[in-house]
């Protein structure tokens, strides 16, 4: 076991030259936008002397070494700047966008996977019959509708004729008071407070947006599951092991779909990515404080900090996730070491 | 389970407001009629600070509603139906009365003596010397503006008494009253600020920023920046008439198709600047009251830049102008909201202001004034856009493109970032031919020219450089309405401005905003939401 903590240590350590390449070049990339945030946030009528003593504020000024020792320099004390275009410390914004947004992600990639996998292994285990027809359409048509329209049908059909849905007005409507934060995820925060109300208001405002990102996730996972499967199953162990007179569920589920799952799991690693970061268009429309709509707008006016914040708090994310997914990788197929 | 909120509530100081009591969970919002309002708007409020920089315009609200200035403007029937306020009018807020000295250079105020702020402490001149010097003294945005009153320094305010403040200034101007009408100049609790500052942060911004401290309407209950912001009246309010509702929650919902939704169903009772194509659709329903509003001093225009040479030729402006198919643009791109900006009488005979140009379209006229150039056989110009206000810029200058081609002007549509905009149009002023959209918030003419006509000046986007133009406005620019100078020389203006087509007109954009159980909107030339006058439906 001590040995596994080390190569996890070993893991995170390797971690550190790619955060640094991280920091440096989204320090550059973010210089290299050709806006210019000091004209920008000097507001509407602001003459060229006060453009210039927003530049001096902001330190914009100075030359870009001296800058970027600075950025170092507070990044060393876990300061990650102001943003501007929010008016508040990009920690707090990150500390209250990236809960929501993996709240939702993760709600919405644990629905996906519920209805994906099942589907996949039926898809498989009859393959041309009416349900891997079904699998087909279902991947076909979730792929095929860009989340923007899935959402906005979906608020059409349950929210403005059905009226079966809340009012999509983010994470909680105003009625309730958001729980006391613990890890900002407002389901677990409002069942650890035992605030059921507002855990109850909380799970009926992500029902839809989680339903929209869902099934644009279905598809990946839903295929990735019928073709691992449909390879584990013509594989000779599990002719071996029908030979042998096994029963058909501890063939299908103990030993050809825990073979299959390696690949789902790299895939559902992939998905969890892009969704963070492509959910975008569903928190536009759900109006939900997400990470993704917040990057958007903050590159859109050139907010340094506020990008260079998003930037760095993803590739930690990524560094975790790949962590994680190669722990994964280790349970489910004891062969593969974590060396 | 209420309980351990309340005290979460009052031990978490920071986006919440301490003394902040739960929400009334049993009331739907549907049926919060009476007592609480629910708005939505696509924009983002980033701080409840005016003054600090950075501060953009959806948080301009926060110092109207929440802050009380000495003065205010009246209120008028507006031209797209609905309320205005009323430029003509001044009247007081926080001042009881006001004297003015003959020669125009001092002002003395009288504040109300049953002011006070939200922490009962009594509104006196202090305060208002302090925040004065605070508007002058911070640079950016609030700086440029007390400057077109004349204010430009903390020895021109004075407190004589608890309750008498003077303004001296170096020149009589008819900008200054009214330009302390405009939500700058607000009324900051000092003693709470200066509680509140520090060595580096003199003017106590960091903590304005956040928490609020004045005398207003409204106090803010609540913020939680990117989601809402919460309103809660103020009951001791001596500013005006005590608004309808009690508590009001401006939420912020980034799609419009969410937002149409929202107010169709009637969730929510005002949709507050909703997209010209809504704001048609949802005038034919039922239920939903659409005010579209046009926007006092801004017009759309096309400014064709002094600085790529074709545009030098007065045959070729002209020839824009002419070519310009107008009532399609204003039918596709306005969907009819707003008012017309051509096809006027050639003669001027008045000052309102925005007017119809001269120009309509005529394809004929406008080959004919091509032909008549030095650029007969045509040439090649970009068209810039701003993609941050491509609802009706790229519709625009789709039918641009298409109608400047019939007349040998072949036009590449460049889209601009929102970001980079700014500086490539305004500050730069780089772009040969671009769509621009100034509007001024001291409502007259000469004003707009002072912006947008003289050299050097930031809405100049076309570099456009007249001897005539500089005198008349430096002459107009302070003298009152009623002096003899002022209308010949307002008349003179609009003539060169229409010949040389420096900007040419397209329409004066509306400003829409959808109720449904909320009534008496009144429009601001701010731009943005006053809460205060708003009602109950049917109250």
């Amino acid at each position: 076991m001590s040995r596994r903590l080390h190569m996890i240590l070993g893991r995170v350590a390797q971690a550190i030259p790619v955060l640094f390449g991280v920091v440096v070049i989204s320090f550059l990339l973010t210089r290299a936008l050709p806006g210019d945030p000091a004209a920008y946030f000097a507001g509407p009528a602001a003459d060229a002397a006060s453009i210039a003593e927003i530049r001096e504020a902001l330190g914009l000024d100075k030359p870009l070494f001296q800058q970027f020792l600075f950025y170092l320099r507070d990044l060393a004390r876990g300061d990650l700047g102001l943003s501007l275009s929010t008016g508040q410390p990009v920690m707090q914004d990150l500390a209250m966008r990236l809960p929501a947004s993996l709240e939702l992600t993760l709600v919405a990639l644990g629905l996906s996977c519920l209805i994906a996998i099942p589907l996949g292994v039926l898809a498989a285990t009859r393959p041309g019959s009416w349900i891997d027809h079904l699998c087909r359409v279902l991947v076909t048509a979730g792929v095929s509708m860009p989340t923007f329209f899935t959402g906005i049908l979906l608020i059409y059909v349950f929210y403005y004729l059905l009226g079966l849905a809340p009012a999509p007005l983010g994470r909680l409507d105003f009625l309730y008071l958001p729980p006391p934060s613990v890890s900002g995820f407002y389901l677990i925060d409002a069942a650890l407070a035992g605030d059921w109300q507002a855990w109850l208001g909380a799970a009926k405002q992500i029902v839809l947006p989680a339903i929209t990102l869902a099934l644009f996730t279905l598809a990946p996972i839903a295929r990735m599951t019928r073709a691992a499967m449909l390879s584990a199953l013509s594989a000779d162990f599990i002719r071996t092991a029908r030979a042998a007179g096994l029963g058909q569920g501890k063939i299908l589920y103990g030993y050809a779909l825990r073979n299959a799952l390696l690949p789902v799991v790299t895939t559902l690693g992939m998905v969890f990515s892009f969704s963070l970061g492509a959910n975008v268009l569903v928190e536009k429309v759900f109006a939900w404080p997400g990470i993704g709509s917040y990057a958007v707008e903050a590159l859109v006016v050139s907010d340094y900090a506020a990008v260079q914040g998003f930037v760095l708090a993803m590739a930690v994310l990524f560094v975790l996730l790949n962590l994680v997914i190669d722990i994964a990788y280790a349970l489910i197929d004891p062969r593969i070491g974590l060396s | 389970m209420t309980q351990t909120r309340r005290d979460f509530l009052k031990t978490s100081g920071t986006a919440l407001g301490a003394a902040m009591l739960p929400f009334l969970k049993a009331i739907p919002a549907q049926a919060a009629g009476g007592d609480a309002m629910v708005a939505v708007t696509g924009q983002t409020i980033n701080s409840l600070d005016l003054h600090r920089t950075g501060t953009n315009r959806a948080s301009y609200q926060v110092a109207v509603n929440c802050y009380d200035r000495l003065v205010s403007f009246g209120t008028k029937e507006a031209p797209g139906g609905g309320l205005s306020y009323d430029y003509s009018v001044i009247e007081p807020e926080l001042a009881e009365s006001w004297e003015i000295s003959p020669d125009g250079l001092t002002m003395t105020f009288k504040l109300k003596p049953d002011a006070t702020f939200w922490d009962g402490r009594k509104v006196t001149a202090e305060d208002v010397k302090w925040s004065f010097d605070r508007a002058v003294s911070v640079g950016g945005f609030p700086s440029v503006q007390m400057k077109a009153g004349g204010l430009l320094r903390p020895d021109q305010f004075a407190a004589l008494d608890e309750e008498t403040f003077v303004i001296t200034l170096d020149r009589p101007s008819k900008l200054t009253l009214p330009d302390l009408a405009v939500p700058v100049p607000f009324i900051i609790n000092a003693e709470i600020a200066k509680a509140n500052t520090t060595e580096d942060d003199p003017w106590a911004m960091e903590y304005l920023h956040t928490t609020p401290a004045g005398s207003g309407a409204y106090k803010v209950a609540a913020w939680q920046q990117g989601q809402q912001l919460v309103y809660e009246r103020n009951d001791a309010w001596v500013g005006g008439p005590l608004p309808g509702f009690k508590r009001v929650v401006i939420r912020e919902v980034p799609s419009p198709a969410t937002r149409r939704a929202l107010i169709e169903r009637g969730d929510v009772q005002l949709s507050f600047n909703i997209p010209n194509k809504d704001a048609a659709e949802l005038d034919a329903l039922d239920g939903v009251d659409v005010y579209s509003t046009p926007i006092e001093n801004c017009i759309h225009c096309l400014c064709p830049n002094f600085n790529f040479e074709p545009f030098q030729d007065a045959n070729v402006r002209k020839a824009l102008a002419y070519a310009i198919p107008y009532e399609a643009i204003f039918q596709t791109a306005a969907y009819g909201r707003g008012a017309p900006m051509w096809g006027g009488p050639a003669e001027i005979t008045d000052t309102a202001w925005p007017r119809k140009s001269p120009y309509m379209t005529d394809m004929a006229k406008a080959k004919e004034l091509m032909a008549a150039s030095a650029y007969a056989s045509g040439f090649e110009v970009p068209l810039s856009i701003s993609l941050g206000l491509a609802d009706w810029m790229e519709p625009t200058a789709l039918l641009l493109q298409e109608a400047f081609a019939q007349i040998g002007i072949k036009t590449e549509i460049e889209k601009i970032p929102g970001a980079n905009w700014r500086t490539a149009a305004l500050v730069e002023k780089r772009l040969p031919l671009h769509l621009e959209n100034f509007g001024g918030w001291l409502n007259t003419p000469d004003y707009y020219f002072f912006w947008a006509y003289k050299e050097g000046h930031l809405f100049n986007s076309s570099n456009y450089r007249n001897d005539e133009i500089e005198k008349l406005v430096d002459d107009t620019l302070h003298i009152p309405m009623d002096d003899p100078a002022y209308a010949p020389n307002v008349t003179r203006m609009f003539e060169i401005a229409f010949d040389e087509l420096p900007r040419i007109p397209l329409w004066q954009p509306a400003l829409n905003v959808a109720m449904n159980g909320s009534s008496d909107y009144e429009f601001w030339f701010h731009r943005q939401l006053d809460v205060r006058p708003i009602t109950p439906a049917g109250a």
